[in-house]
């Protein structure tokens, strides 16, 4: 086993050497998620309370006031509810993977493995509390009766799915990698993660946006396609294959730039943390 | 035999602001746009270092605080990248630059042996083979399943090293983790690495404890402000890097003065037997005189200077009466010992001059007997802003903190 260790130049991915490292990367996802629901009475209990009652709040809130329920035909507590679980991921992951860096200096200045194994595995957390969400989420389609369109299901589930999880990890890379360097998004994160939530379908329908420029920026929002398929295996309605090639493609984008940012300036982060 | 590491002219720089936080802020680097570059000062942690190790060598790295022997040891821990040069590396490294990273105050002792074994590199088929082993060397088996915020300092401590001890790489590259717990826990460490040197795995070893660099380590570098100075076998290093390298004089003998009182000998003392001065310990500063004549009002003491020359104390034999007393009147031979107590000088070169004549009449002995000596700060307490050569922060006196 020979290698060089040389001044950092070239990029790569190195894919094998994250692979080797895949132990570490268990340990690291199982410590967040074992620490996060440490020391709580409710402990995992709090993955599926948490939407639960946004659900709740939203559906008396907001679900009358903007009128939602005209431009759906699922049940609004249904539409929301699965807004709310595939923006889970992308919230939760965005918070934990932004400062997940900063949090583990520490170790990244005393010991050498991929960095990228840090964003990562603490986004691995929120997919943990989105897979807790199902448990309630097929409860509520139970109660509602709601219709599942099975082929859907199978073919956009996993869909859905990919595409959140690509736009969170290139999103929470990039981000955990500038917030190394720039200790303000710190404080930008919050203030982002919540613009984001209004800027995609998660509590109102896209049908509600007329404006056609609005429409066409909501469309480059991956998140918004993702939601918009998974909400189509419990409605019947047409999919729009534009906006969901779309959204793949942006959502690789958003991991190309991510990876890209982090791979570059990882070899200072231990200068900088 | 082909070296197992081959260290080839590596550089590192490092870009230092004055007066500016350790990290950017965004706004920072807007204004920066529009003010010259100059308040950078480019600062080589390492300059040119080349060295090869061979398999089965154990390695000591000697140099001052700021030496470069840190960044030396991130740079092969492939923690940081070098700035120029190339390391080509023929076995497995493993690093032990703290002992204990990772550890979760939240997880019990088991869950972290599991991540910190792996964080150090084992394989999770390698812990549970070595589970029991770790188990029984930490001794700490009763509380395997408390969280490990309700451990003693002591028993984490014990337990980081329990996991530290059991790694069988190739390399193992280790960064005054000793210098961490008690006596005991010290010499229980040291044991446990003089085994693994034994077995034959190539060791590299930072440290300022000169006793253990000794019996530890075949061979020794010396650093000194990023470049390498030396390269031998160990005794040799120590040697040129204490004596040469820091000009310590740390005893004299002779015979100076007048024909009421001669000046034998003067030394300074720590408790070993190097010419370095450990701050952790108590240090000895002793005085020979001998006395010909019956004499009264006889002055002896001395000067204690930093590096720069500022006076930092003076003590004379009689300090301790209510009035000047004649101890000393008969002739013969007298010795006199002042003890500065441990944790009390910072890191950093020191000058002693001492004081002999007779009470407003005259001065004995001038400069005859002079010492200069470096104390080193090893157990680490309250080393931050103990580097003399930084101006301003920084403390000839050295903290000792007690959380209460």
């Amino acid at each position: 086993m020979e290698y060089e260790i040389k001044p950092a130049d070239k990029l790569s991915l190195n894919l094998k050497e994250l692979w080797e490292y895949k132990e570490l990367f268990y340990f690291f996802t199982w410590r967040d998620i074992k620490v996060k629901y440490k020391q709580t009475v409710l402990g995992f209990a709090w993955a599926i309370l948490q939407p639960a009652l946004m659900m709740v709040v939203f559906t008396f809130l907001f679900g009358k006031a903007i009128g939602a329920q005209s431009h759906i035909s699922m049940p609004y507590p249904v539409f929301v509810y699965t807004g709310l679980m595939l923006w889970g991921i992308f919230s939760g992951g965005l918070q934990a993977s932004g400062n997940s860096m900063v949090a583990n200096a520490n170790i990244i200045k005393k010991i050498y493995f991929p960095r990228l194994i840090i964003p990562l595995s603490s986004i691995l957390v929120s997919v943990f509390d989105f897979l807790m969400t199902i448990i309630p989420f097929i409860g509520l389609l139970l109660y509602y009766q709601t219709n599942v369109d099975w082929l859907r299901l199978f073919i956009f589930f996993p869909l859905s799915f990919i595409i959140i999880l690509l736009t969170t990890f290139g999103i929470g890379t990039f981000l955990a990698a500038l917030n190394v360097k720039y200790r303000d998004f710190r404080y930008v994160l919050p203030f982002m993660i919540q613009f984001l939530m209004f800027a995609t379908p998660v509590i109102y329908p896209a049908t509600i946006v007329t404006d056609e420029r609005i429409k066409f920026l909501l469309s480059l929002n991956p998140l918004s396609s993702a939601i918009a398929i998974f909400r189509s295996i419990f409605e019947p309605l047409p999919i729009d294959y534009n906006a969901l090639g779309l959204g793949l493609a942006m959502s690789a984008f958003f991991l190309l730039i991510g990876i890209y940012y982090f791979r570059k300036t990882e070899a200072y982060f231990a200068d900088l943390a | 035999m082909r070296p197992i590491i081959e260290i080839q002219s590596i550089s590192k720089n490092f870009k230092i602001q004055h007066e500016r936080q350790s990290y950017l802020s965004l706004r920072d680097s807007f204004t920066n746009i529009f003010k010259s570059k100059n308040t950078l000062e480019e600062f080589w942690a390492l300059k040119d270092v080349s060295f090869d190790v061979y398999p089965g060598e154990s390695i000591g790295i000697l140099g001052r605080n700021g030496a470069g022997k840190s960044t030396l040891l991130k740079i092969l821990s492939k923690i940081t990248p070098p700035y120029s040069g190339k390391i080509i590396s023929r076995g497995r490294i493993a690093s032990l630059l703290e002992v204990g990273t990772g550890f979760h105050p939240e997880l019990t002792g088991r869950e972290n042996i599991y991540l910190n074994g792996s964080i150090l590199g084992l394989k999770r088929s390698e812990i549970n083979k070595q589970f029991d082993a770790i188990v029984d060397f930490s001794g700490v088996e009763k509380f395997l399943d408390t969280p490990l915020k309700h451990y003693s300092s002591g028993m984490q401590l014990r337990l980081a090293f329990a996991v530290a001890a059991h790694l069988e790489p190739e390399i193992l590259i280790i960064d005054e983790v000793l210098a961490v717990g008690d006596a005991e826990f010290q010499k229980k460490c040291m044991g446990k690495m003089g085994e693994v040197s034994k077995s034959g795995r190539t060791i590299l070893f930072v440290s300022h404890n000169i006793s253990a660099l000794s019996s530890l380590c075949t061979k020794g570098i010396v650093l000194a402000n990023g470049a390498l100075k030396f390269n031998g076998d160990i005794t040799s290093a120590i040697k040129y890097y204490s004596g040469e390298y820091l000009n310590n004089i740390t005893s004299w003998e002779g015979n100076e003065g007048d024909d009421q009182v001669r000046l034998h000998k003067t030394w300074i003392k720590n408790n070993t037997e190097n010419l370095i001065i450990e701050s952790s310990y108590d240090i000895e500063v002793g005085i020979t005189v001998e006395v010909l004549k019956p004499i009264r009002d006889l002055i002896l003491g001395f000067m204690l200077y930093s590096e720069l020359g500022a006076e930092l104390a003076y003590s004379l034999y009689d300090d301790d009466q209510d009035k000047v007393l004649q101890l000393i009147t008969t002739p013969g031979i007298y010795t006199r010992k002042f003890i500065i107590p441990a944790n009390t000088l910072a890191m950093g070169s020191y000058k002693l001059e001492f004081d002999v004549g007779i009470h407003m009449t005259k001065k004995i002995i001038a400069s005859q007997g002079e010492l200069s000596f470096s104390v080193e700060n090893i157990s680490g307490i309250g080393r931050r802003h103990l580097t003399p050569n930084v101006k301003g922060r920084s403390s000839l006196f050295r903290p000792n903190w007690k959380v209460e």
